[in-house]
């Protein structure tokens, strides 16, 4: 057994609310400049000069890549040999939010009574918490800022058995051309099948913690990755919606055993600032 | 192509969808909440907290400022949920709209009744276009924190004329010359 104070926890949790906002990460910047060789549109080109630029300015000013900050998703890896020290876990991962952004000049983009007065809770909490227990003696936190322009985009399908691997792609595919320049393309598809409602939606966003363009180990799922951006990329909404050969960067989808009635199908977008940071205590 | 605010309606008439435009001037801030107050005032036969007359709105929740800059990461937010609002605002005189993301029908006819343009920014490129605003203040809603309504002076702000007055729609163009379904 291995003891961790739960004010490590809100240390590293308010450091990744601070770095995942300021730096996007090398396999995002590698897909981007990978995307501009390739892209035909000249207004395509021009925009993913511009967020690369934009990326540039964001690490050398020490600011935020994008003005949305992002509901904060925390995933989060508890060891089963791990004892916790101190004060109430999920109070001390609000704690770092709320110091991360404060301390960070991060915008707080969450509202309370939700369908009511719709009041900013002014420090960004509570984050969206998703906690996995696993074997071992650490904790491996990983904090996922999610924009609401791409958020807003996510679907869930209850597909019947019947509709197979091509109801699948149609699906997503679907969701991508509806989504149209709405979610800051070019994007990077989270793509869960199986399950039950929730838990594809999980693994949607799971997949998006994946590094860019890392194919699925398996190579079933990889092959549907590959026709899945095929699909897409033929749509042509482009780099912001201008027109393009890049409306995506990758596909990460990720699979679970289901019902013998059921297909779920969820996607979930991320916008071109995909961002997540981790720390293992 | 370089265009000043308020927008005259010669300059309105010259913009085309897919013209990139460089805005300097005063413009104005306001998402969601801001826009429900402004349309709320509108409904009740109240003032409005600025005059729209020839004016453009950013829709945009700015990051906080840093000490020393007038604003912090400053992209534009998604334009759809701003659809039930924007015919109010161009009926009062509104002229320009930024954002990002495609508009309803309902707002693009709307555009051609009033003589509106919708304005494309690079959404997730907040740090980027922070450097073309000059100074920012909120004007209103100050409880609104982000959403706040604010105004701008800013120079060379870089856009794409997305919606233009005779129907044009650079993404339904962009669409059409790219896709390969």
């Amino acid at each position: 057994m291995r003891e961790i104070h739960t004010d490590q926890i809100t240390d590293a949790v308010a450091r990744l609310c601070i770095e995942s906002n300021y730096y996007l990460g090398q396999d995002v910047l590698d897909a981007l400049h990978k995307a501009r060789e390739v892209e035909v549109s000249p207004v395509g080109r021009e925009v993913l000069d511009q967020i690369l630029e934009n990326a540039g300015i964001a690490d050398k000013q020490q600011m935020p890549l994008c003005q949305d900050c992002g509901l904060t998703v925390v995933f989060m890896e508890l060891g089963q040999d791990v004892h916790l020290e101190g004060g109430d876990l999920n109070e001390a991962i609000s704690a770092g939010v709320r110091q991360g952004y404060q301390d960070g000049y991060l915008r707080k983009s969450m509202v309370e009574h939700p369908f009511s007065s719709r009041t900013n809770t002014k420090d960004n909490t509570p984050p969206v918490i998703h906690t996995t227990i696993v074997p071992g003696d650490q904790l491996r936190l990983i904090v996922a800022p999610k924009g609401g322009g791409s958020e807003n985009m996510s679907q869930l399908a209850m597909l019947k058995p019947a509709d197979g691997r091509e109801g699948v792609i149609r699906f997503v595919v679907d969701a991508v051309r509806k989504a149209g320049a709405n979610p800051c393309p070019p994007i990077i598809i989270g793509v869960g099948v199986g399950g039950s409602a929730e838990k594809t939606m999980w693994l949607a966003k799971h997949a998006l913690l994946r590094e860019v363009g890392q194919a699925s180990p398996d190579p079933e799922v990889a092959e549907l990755e590959a026709d899945i951006l095929e699909r897409v990329n033929r749509i042509g909404i482009g780099p912001q919606g201008f027109g393009g050969l890049t409306t995506a960067l990758a596909v990460h989808a990720e699979t679970f055993p289901c019902h013998i009635a059921s297909l779920p199908v969820a996607v979930n977008i991320q916008c071109h600032s995909a961002r997540h940071k981790e720390a293992i205590l | 192509m370089e265009i000043t605010t308020p927008l005259s309606e010669k300059v309105i008439e010259q913009l085309r969808a897919g013209d990139k435009v460089s805005i300097t001037g005063t413009i104005y801030v306001g998402r969601d909440a801001a826009h429900k107050r402004m349309v709320a005032a509108l409904d009740a036969g109240d003032p409005l907290p600025f005059d729209p007359e020839g004016q453009i709105i950013y829709y945009m929740g700015p990051a906080p400022a840093k000490p020393g800059d007038p604003i912090g990461s400053a992209g534009p937010t998604t334009s759809y949920r701003m659809d039930p609002y924007a015919p109010r605002m161009m009926e009062a005189g509104l002229k320009g709209m930024i954002g990002k993301g495609n508009r309803s029908m309902p707002v693009r006819e709307a555009m051609q009744k009033y003589k509106a343009v919708y304005f494309g920014a690079i959404g997730g490129a907040g740090a980027l276009i922070a450097k073309s605003i000059r100074r920012a203040e909120v004007v209103a809603y100050d409880d609104l924190g982000a959403e706040a309504l604010r105004r701008l002076e800013v120079e060379d702000f870089p856009a794409i004329v997305v919606n233009d007055i005779y129907g044009g729609d650079a993404y339904q163009d962009g669409l059409e010359e790219y896709s390969r379904e």
